[in-house]
């Protein structure tokens, strides 16, 4: 670090170490300023589920929560994210078992390669965190910043109308009898 | 895709970040939202020796109503668009910001920051323009405010000199008679605008008065549809005839560009159609 003048903040110019929080845990690793978060989360911490994609915003595969907005993590450097609460994908399962985004993902063929997956449903959580009760536009349009190049985007919006009924405890999908099982 | 090496700083007040950008110069670039800079710089069509992040600097991110509807060049893009005071005092810029890229943009991405990128399609730009906001822009010598007409001076490029800042937006607030309409058109959601256009007027006794039209997309910077403007002076705009001829006049001058996503003689004849729209909108919608 070098020090501008006496009343500036310093500035940085070699690696620094970063503190974060992770899914839950405080995380730290180095970082010089050109890092980007993603390739921090990836090559740092070896949290390899934050894929990236197209690396100048457009794609949406690299989206993690930060304090619980979905952002571009290819779109942020590291050090901008000293103190931040983030989540990635590795932190949305209970204990092994599925987070409700991702069980009807999987329930609703929302992915075929994957790669976009972690993307849309931190996307999607954050959507049901906002809205648990969302529209078909509303789904199409909080998801359009999230590029999905095998499924033609079906089998994501069915995932995330099951996912929004699981969250009102009812299922879309299933007939009216059986609704009271979950 | 990686970016170039560069110095960080990250000030807490503006008038740290002027002092940053008074010392480096032109090797500085202004952090912001990063939802375009960033990707510049990922494809190392920017490689600023310095990034002063401006992020934390708390002041920016004031919005409030107190003569007028004043936006800290901070406000991220989502606030402003969910914000109660922008879609009671002045709705169209939150219609305008639903435009704005997605919603993972709209997080990061901030009104000031979208404004002094000052790219020729995007919204925020345009909206300002056609509203007559005023930027605050802040130097080592104090604030100086900068009408839209004014502020934007071609691609890239706005009024901000290299060791100034953009500190807000000003928008008066707009009286009972007012009407406004933002409207676009882009190849996908979300996409830049392949042309966009902006409407602001008074409708006194069936009449048009203070007439602004703004749009996108169309020349190096948003512009003013100045003959549409006089001509709809004292004119009905809920007459059709009347909206043909605002549309045709709009479109008479332009001359916009060509380029892989659509000819200008396409852009030319969607700003007309998209001046018959935003004033239809603005006067059927209300």
């Amino acid at each position: 670090m070098s020090t501008v003048s006496e009343n500036l903040q310093p500035v940085v110019e070699d690696e620094i170490t970063i503190e974060v929080t992770i899914n839950g845990s405080p995380r730290s690793g180095r970082a010089e300023p050109r890092l980007l978060l993603a390739d921090f989360l990836r090559q740092q911490l070896g949290l390899t589920g934050t894929h990236l994609g197209c690396e100048h915003g457009v794609c949406g595969a690299c989206t993690v929560l930060i304090d619980g907005e979905p952002v571009r993590s290819c779109l942020m450097f590291a050090i901008q994210a000293r103190g931040a609460d983030i989540t990635t994908v590795e932190g949305l399962d209970d204990d092994g078992e599925l987070h409700p985004v991702q069980q009807a993902f999987h329930a609703k063929h929302g992915l075929q390669c994957g790669f976009c997956t972690p993307g849309m449903v931190l996307t999607c959580k954050a959507l049901l965190d906002h809205n648990p009760t969302p529209s078909e536009p509303e789904i199409r349009d909080f998801l359009s910043g999230n590029i999905c190049r095998c499924t033609g985007y079906v089998g994501i919006v069915e995932s995330v109308k099951e996912a929004a009924a699981a969250g009102r405890g009812v299922s879309p999908a299933a007939p009216a009898s059986t609704t009271t099982e979950r | 895709m990686k970016p170039a090496s560069f110095k960080y700083a990250c000030p807490t007040s503006v008038q740290e970040a002027v002092g940053l950008l008074q010392h480096f110069g032109d090797d500085a670039k202004v952090l912001a939202g990063g939802q375009s800079l960033v990707p510049m710089m990922n494809g190392r069509l920017a490689q600023p020796d310095v990034l002063i992040d401006i992020n934390q600097i708390a002041e920016l991110r004031v919005l409030e109503v107190n003569g007028g509807l004043r936006i800290g060049a901070g406000v991220r893009q989502r606030t402003a668009l969910e914000s109660p005071d922008v879609q009671r005092v002045v709705p169209v810029i939150a219609e305008a910001l639903r435009h704005v890229g997605h919603v993972g943009i709209r997080a990061r991405g901030t009104v000031g920051g979208s404004i002094a990128h000052a790219d020729p399609a995007a919204e925020l730009p345009t909206i300002m323009l056609a509203l007559d906001a005023t930027m605050t822009v802040t130097g080592a010598g104090g604030q100086r405010t900068v009408p839209a007409e004014e502020f934007f001076r071609g691609v890239f490029t706005t009024a901000v000199e290299y060791d100034e800042l953009l500190t807000g937006v000003h928008v008066a607030v707009p009286g009972p008679a007012s009407r406004s309409a933002f409207v676009e058109v882009s190849r996908r959601r979300g996409d830049f605008a392949l042309v966009g256009a902006a409407v602001s007027l008074e409708l006194i006794d069936g009449a048009a008065r203070r007439v602004r039209i703004a749009l996108s997309g169309v020349a190096d910077r948003p512009v003013l549809a100045h003959r549409a403007q006089e001509f709809l002076e004292g004119r009905d705009p809920h007459d059709p005839v009347v909206r043909e001829e605002a549309g045709r006049l709009a479109a008479a001058d332009l001359d916009p560009a060509s380029d892989i996503h659509a000819p200008g003689s396409y852009r030319k004849k969607v700003s007309a159609v998209l001046v018959k729209r935003a004033l239809s909108n603005a006067v059927n919608g209300e």
